[in-house]
């Protein structure tokens, strides 16, 4: 376990702003004490001081997880935001896209969402926008990129592609054993 | 059989190569059905031919299945096969007149079994008979049949040695009885209709005459030599009927037993059919019955054969019970609250959308947990900024309950404390990952050890939950495999490691804790070997107690079982069964630990003697009566250079105190020698400090009063060594004081000054010490130290206060040479 570099600091924040921008100042700076993020096995936690101090006791390799998993560095050093940081992400997050309940089951399989399932998108979002996907009920179920910006969802045929998929709930149970 | 058979389906025929190929499934296997000419040649299902079968037979206990259907096609066009398989049957009976001597033996079968293994053989053997028979019907495929009759002749010429040879093997096995189970394999329907009616055929018999008087006669207990012989397949029903027999009986034995049967007699004849019924392996049925009443061992076995209800908890960091009921019932599940115990808890009667995938599942508003799963974390009762071990988490449920109780009172800060979750299975480990994840529990730390490295690793946690790994036997209804094999060595292994582990848990909670201090104990068994004897033998040997676990239902734990009696606060634990409360068998125990000391059963008194006491006796084991004070006092010299070096562990025993106090005598012997020696003597013979001996025994005597003074006796200056702090006060403050007492504080295994002091000491005892004896007094009585000291040690010392004076002075007079 060690603190992230600068580098992979920066990469790392890059990716985040992406999708609650500004106010990743708020993951770091908490009222209810300093966290910090954590490198351990090519993956980075997000973990209060207190719990560090507890996981610094435990040996490497014996050392499965600590708080919360934001993400891994892949072998190119490019860094990917795994599901286990929606509920970082969601109540921070800037573009919002909200999707019907039929939708629901084919985004929580994997898939992309599609014109005719999009019910709600936040105005002004860019294309290539990082965006949280949520269910009409307000429950989060993942998040994406835009693949079309407000103004172009408006005029694309139903079968279009608006939300590319990129993590979703539904991975606690496809993909359980990535997740570690 | 994978081709469906389509009836309207026509064959192509024509000699041409695609009709040569591979028709639909009603051609193939039209060849191989031989129902065909049956019956207006109308194509039979296999039931149906079964029941053509039986109609054409007649007979209820003899099932004929394919006999005429086979005979039928025998007469058939191919007259080689046709005779052939005449031949073959007459053979055939003939040879099974011999197969059924042969199985005669095993049992006793009447014609019927005959009969019955003839169809069989017919079927297995005439299988080529049918090929020819049908091949050589008319409503075969053309296409096959230029072919196919020559084929068939062919086969049938081939079929015929292979038949004969297959006869002759089967007359071989026959006669080596092994026949049974190859038919067994080739048809098992028919199978089952022989065995299950000719099985026992006597106990058909007993049974029919059973079920005609089951009203007039009261239940009679086979005699003992049948009990063997349901060895075979027997009547589940009659089995069945015969454990309720038996119950009432036992229940009111007095009035219904039968005469000249004993009791036990009946339990052995009820243990072997509840084995029987409920596929039990013997051992753990034998378990079972020591462990309940007989009505109850009924409903316990019952109640494993059926789940328990799906439950499931409301995670209230995400969400609320009512609207996470709200939710689900809008999907389509039907549920209902856990009951007055549980706030979070839901039961689910049935559900249309898979309870285990719904989007509310996924968002993390739920986990699917056993009731009994929750109870011991509602015992361990979590406080929040608490850091808790759960040492066994896999998969996570009872560790993300903890963390949501933890983060429950304030939204402000919520996750409050560390849990550190460990696990020693590698794949468990990631649904326990994935679960705290989901449930969105992030004050965590996940690790992989085995449970017993703990306190190593870490310790000094407020609350340790500890789920044991265990046999099973409490969830049997959801592991049916744990029926047969768990054995005792199992269930012993099972015991020994949660016995360790339960053992490091204790180590690992932090007595002092302000909050905690408590540790509890579950296991999903219900045996007593993994739960109240774990428990006890932890009550034996950690300082831990056991306290009320907060749970208001369930049974109590056993305080004695059979041989075994138990510690009577075992009252406390609780014990839960699938039969009474409809959840798990479940056993919960909480502790508390009471000291951080762990007590060691070897060692005597822990704080009185230094280590280096050990040394003296061995090395001057009778100095103190020798003539010779200087070999003494060069042995003495020796002996705490010795003791010096080396180190030993602190025991405390009168002997060597002696040893000690000789030593030190032999110090002194050079030239109060006469008067030493008679303290010496003195001291040997006296069990209790006496001069210098008084000193180190007065520890232990007086073992609380820390005996402070080093210019006192200087044995109390080695009793005082043995309290580190106090003699490197009194060195600074009286370097002169100190060097004699070095000298008898060779025990002291700190001091590098000793053997320097050694010498000093033996010179300076040497000189004449009366003159010193008031100084030395003065001196004793003017440090506020030696304040409690001296009046301690004349107390004590009060045996022989004439010789105490005597070496207190000597002592004090060598204090004084030396200042």
């Amino acid at each position: 376990m060690r603190p992230l570099t600068e580098e992979e600091t920066r990469v790392m924040f890059e990716k985040i702003a992406k999708y609650i921008g500004e106010n990743l100042q708020l993951l770091v700076d908490r009222p209810d004490g300093t966290y910090c993020f954590r490198l351990h096995n090519d993956r980075v936690y997000y973990v209060s001081e207190k719990i560090m101090k507890l996981a610094a006791n435990i040996s490497g390799d014996k050392l499965v997880s600590l708080g919360t998993c934001f993400g891994k560095f892949t072998k190119t050093h490019k860094f990917r935001l795994h599901v286990t940081a929606l509920d970082y992400l969601a109540p921070y997050a800037k573009y919002k896209v909200w999707i019907k309940p039929g939708a629901e089951q084919s985004f929580l399989y994997g898939n992309h969402v599609l014109k005719s399932g999009l019910g709600r998108i936040t105005e002004n979002t860019s294309q290539y926008q990082g965006v949280v996907v949520y269910s009409m009920a307000d429950v989060p179920l993942g998040f994406g990129v835009a693949a079309k910006s407000t103004q172009d969802c408006r005029k694309v045929d139903p079968m279009a592609i608006v939300v590319f998929h990129q993590a979703d709930i539904g991975e606690y149970v496809r993909h359980e054993e990535t997740l570690t | 059989m994978g081709r469906k058979l389509d009836p309207t389906k026509k064959e192509k025929r024509g000699p041409g190569r695609k009709a040569r190929k591979q028709k639909g499934a009603e051609t193939e296997l039209a060849r191989f059905l031989p129902a065909v000419s049956d019956e207006n040649s109308k194509r039979l299902s296999s039931r149906a031919r079964k029941r053509a079968a039986k109609r054409r037979l007649g007979s209820a206990e003899f099932p004929e299945t394919n006999k005429s259907p086979e005979a039928k096609p025998l007469p058939g066009k191919l007259p080689q096969g046709i005779s052939a398989g005449a031949v073959q049957t007459a053979d055939k009976k003939g040879t099974q007149s011999l197969f059924n001597a042969a199985r005669g033996k095993k049992r006793p079968a009447p014609s019927s079994d005959e009969e019955e293994e003839d169809s069989e053989e017919d079927d297995v053997v005439n299988h080529g008979d049918l090929w020819d028979s049908e091949d050589s019907d008319a409503d075969m495929v053309d296409d096959y049949g230029a072919d196919s009759n020559s084929e068939n002749e062919e086969e049938g010429e081939e079929l015929l040695p292979i038949e004969k040879a297959a006869r002759k093997q089967k007359a071989r096995e026959a006669a080596a009885g092994v026949q049974w189970s190859e038919e067994e394999t080739e048809d098992e329907e028919e199978e089952e209709e022989v065995t299950s009616e000719s099985g026992p055929p006597k106990e058909e018999e007993a049974d029919g005459g059973l079920q005609i008087n089951v009203d007039e006669e009261p239940f009679v207990l086979p005699p003992a030599g049948e009990m063997e012989q349901d060895a075979q397949a027997p009547d589940l029903q009659r089995v069945h009927k015969r454990i309720q027999d038996i119950v009432g009986i036992l229940r009111d034995f007095g009035a219904q037993r039968e005469e000249g049967r004993s009791r036990s007699e009946y339990l052995n004849r009820l243990k072997k059919d509840l084995a029987t019924y409920y596929c039990y392996g013997d051992f753990l049925l034998g378990k079972l019955v020591d462990l309940f009443p007989l009505s109850e061992l009924v409903e316990f076995l019952e109640a494993n054969e059926v789940p328990r209800p799906v439950t499931l908890r409301t995670n209230t960091l995400k969400t609320r019970r009512r609207d996470l009921a709200q939710a689900l019932i809008n999907r389509g599940v039907n549920l209902d609250p856990l009951g007055k115990w549980s706030k979070t808890g839901l039961v689910v009667y049935d559900s249309s959308v898979p309870i285990g995938a719904t989007p509310e599942y996924l968002a993390g508003h739920y986990m699917l947990q056993g009731a009994s799963s929750m109870l011991p974390v509602m015992a361990l009762a979590p406080q929040e900024h608490e850091r808790i071990l759960d040492m066994c988490s896999a998969p996570g449920g009872k560790t993300s309950y903890i963390g949501m109780r933890e983060g429950q009172a304030a939204q402000l800060m919520k996750n409050t404390g560390v849990i550190l979750a460990n696990d020693a299975n590698a794949e468990r480990l990631k649904s326990v990952v994935g679960n705290l994840h989901r449930l969105g529990v992030t004050n965590t730390v996940i690790s992989h050890y085995d449970g017993r490295q703990f306190p190593k690793v870490v310790g000094g946690f407020d609350r340790v939950l500890l789920d044991a790994p265990c046999s099973g036997t409490g969830v049997i209804s959801k592991d049916p495999a744990v029926k047969t094999n768990k054995d005792e060595k199992d269930i012993l292994r099972c015991a020994h490691l949660q016995k360790e582990l339960l053992l490091s848990a204790i180590d690992s909670v932090n007595a002092t804790s302000k909050t905690g201090g408590y540790l509890v104990y579950c296991t999903c068994s219900i045996m007593v070997e993994e739960n109240e004897w774990v428990v006890d033998y932890a009550l034996k040997k950690r300082n831990v107690r056991l306290v009320p676990t907060g749970l208001d239902f369930g049974q109590e734990g056993f305080t004695r079982f059979r041989e075994r009696r138990f510690h009577p606060s075992l009252r406390s634990t609780r014990r839960f069964y699938p039969h009474t409360h409809n959840m798990d068998g479940f056993f919960i125990a909480k502790f508390k630990k009471f000291s951080n000391s762990i007590p060691q059963f070897q060692t005597g008194n822990s704080e009185t003697t230094t280590p280096t006491n050990v040394d003296l006796p061995q090395v001057i084991p009778k100095s103190e009566n020798s003539s010779q004070p200087a070999k003494k006092a060069k042995r003495a010299a020796k002996a705490k250079q010795q003791l010096q070096k080396q180190q030993h562990p602190k025991k405390a025993s009168p002997q060597k105190l002696n040893g000690i106090s000789k030593g030190a005598d032999s110090e002194l012997s050079t030239i109060p020698s006469v008067t030493k020696t008679q303290a010496s003597s003195r001291l040997q013979d006296s069990s209790q400090p006496a001069g210098k001996a008084e000193g180190i025994r007065e520890p232990k005597v007086a073992g609380k009063l820390k005996q402070r003074s080093p210019k006192l006796q200087s044995s109390k200056k080695v009793a005082f060594l043995k309290q580190n702090a106090p003699p490197k006060g009194t060195d600074t403050e009286t370097p002169a004081v100190l060097s004699p007492s070095k000298t008898q504080a060779t025990l002291k295994p700190k001091d590098g000054r000793q053997p320097f002091g050694r010498a000093k000491g033996v010179e300076k005892q040497q000189l004449p010490e009366q003159p010193s004896k008031k100084a030395a007094f003065q001196k004793q009585n003017g440090t506020p130290k030696g304040l409690q000291s001296p009046t301690v040690s004349l107390v004590s010392s009060s045996h022989t206060p004439p010789a105490k004076r005597r070496k207190s002075q000597s002592r004090g007079n060598s204090q004084l040479l030396l200042s």
